[in-house]
């Protein structure tokens, strides 16, 4: 028989927050049709999990416990404010009553929540930050320190940004055929700049901030999942993963560039187009600035093989 | 159902010649026609330039009147509907039909429901 399982680690409570934050946050604003409602909850719900989970230990659903826990946790903050006759609070009780907390079988609920958050009505530097901190869980200072603005004035473009869903009633829903492929690059777009920025950070002292890649990388997984027949999904993510796999070798030690001419992979790359006398040239060049008699050898190799008749 | 409000914005001064504005009055209308019948209708209202305009100030116990538009520009009103849309990818449907018949920026904005308080 197994042993019960082990307390979760603040460690397992911050993945189970990043894999799930972004799902419970996309169920909660179906059922009560807010934002805020469901942010509220879904923080309300984790600081919940972080009291008891490491006595308690993890639940065997976690994404559930959380969504469960922030639902009633809203539901009761809900009622306390329809009792005190407001009607938003009323109007969500009652959407509530009727949605069901199970997803439906079509459409996942973040699939929805992202083309809430890069509607075309919203401005692009908005889309970025919504995107960041409803589906990938981001703090406010977090996405504020990844784009070198101060907090108060990202935390104002978020909240003029759910003002904004919520008084020009900008649907909570992923929009009917005809107006998918311009929808959706909209949100490829949003995708490909996350990945841009972290890729080439505008500002700043290092070159790429790795943490906006793999959230990048992370929404294109995510959407590749969603939308598995949509050809420009896979290639955005398949740009994203290529681009990626390179970092490391973007960057000497001390964090100064590589450009790509430098690098030994433009030689291999020229020999793949056919074009063996700049693919030499370029195996010469990587040769000589190899570091080691390793490096030194297998670049020499290639060379030999390309010189073979 | 949200009502929003859809602004023509018309550039100051003359309006085109008729061989212009004739066929896009006739689109105009055409939209119009099909906002009826999709039940999206609720007004329609073409305006005078904004030189013939007067705006109005209350100052204390005193109205200060005065000519002209409240706001100085190249661009103002010259047009809007009142339309009642689901949400605001329905209104923007409309609007966009509605910029594509007048042949000028089409401003959509939500209007407060005041049944809510």
């Amino acid at each position: 028989m197994p042993g019960p399982a082990p307390a979760p680690t603040p460690a397992d409570v911050e993945r189970v927050f990043r894999e799930e934050y972004g799902r419970a946050v996309a169920v909660l604003t179906r059922v009560f049709g807010d934002i805020d409602t469901a942010e509220d909850a879904v923080q309300d719900a984790f600081a919940e999990a972080a009291r008891r989970w490491p006595s308690a230990g993890l639940p065997a659903s976690p994404a559930g416990w959380i969504i469960t826990t922030a639902r009633n946790r809203a539901i009761d903050r809900l009622r306390r404010e329809a009792a005190r006759d407001a009607k938003q609070a009323q109007a969500a009780l009652l959407r509530a009553e009727n949605e069901p907390i199970e997803e439906g079988p079509v459409h996942d609920d973040r699939l929805r929540l992202i083309f809430t958050c890069c509607h075309p009505a919203l401005g692009p530097a908005a889309r970025i930050a919504l995107t960041l901190r409803l589906l990938g869980g981001l703090t406010t200072a977090e996405i504020a320190r990844a784009f070198l603005v101060p907090e108060p004035t990202m935390a104002q473009r978020l909240v003029r940004a759910k003002a904004k869903i919520r008084d020009a009633g900008i649907p909570y829903r992923v929009p009917a055929e005809a107006d998918l492929p311009a929808r959706l690059s909209g949100v490829l777009a949003v995708a490909y700049l996350i990945f841009n920025e972290g890729y080439t950070a505008s500002s700043g002292e290092a070159l790429a901030r790795p943490d906006l890649c793999a959230e990048a990388t992370r929404l294109g997984r995510l959407l590749a999942r969603l939308m598995p027949d949509e050809p420009e999904v896979l290639g955005l993510l398949a740009l994203m993963l290529l681009t990626e796999s390179r970092r490391a070798a973007r960057t000497s030690p001390d964090g100064a560039l590589v450009l790509l001419a430098d690098h030994a992979i433009r030689a291999d790359l020229l020999r793949r187009l056919g074009r063996p006398a700049e693919a030499d040239a370029a195996y010469e060049a990587a040769i000589a600035r190899a570091g080691n008699e390793a490096e030194r050898a297998y670049l020499t190799r290639a060379r030999a093989r390309l010189r073979a008749p | 159902m949200k009502q929003y409000l859809l602004s023509i914005y018309q550039p100051d001064g003359d309006p085109p010649p008729p061989e212009i504005l004739e066929p896009i009055m006739r689109d105009i209308n055409a939209v119009n026609a099909e906002m009826r019948g999709a039940g999206a209708w609720v007004f329609t209202g073409g305006l005078y330039p904004p030189e013939v305009a007067t705006v109005l100030r209350a100052d204390g116990a005193d109205v200060l009147v005065t000519d002209g538009p409240f706001a100085e520009g190249k661009e103002h009103i010259g047009g809007f509907w009142v339309i009642r849309a689901p949400d605001l990818d329905a209104a923007l449907g409309w609007a966009r039909k509605a910029t594509t018949a007048c042949k000028l920026p089409v401003e959509v904005r939500p209007m407060v429901d005041m049944a809510e308080g």
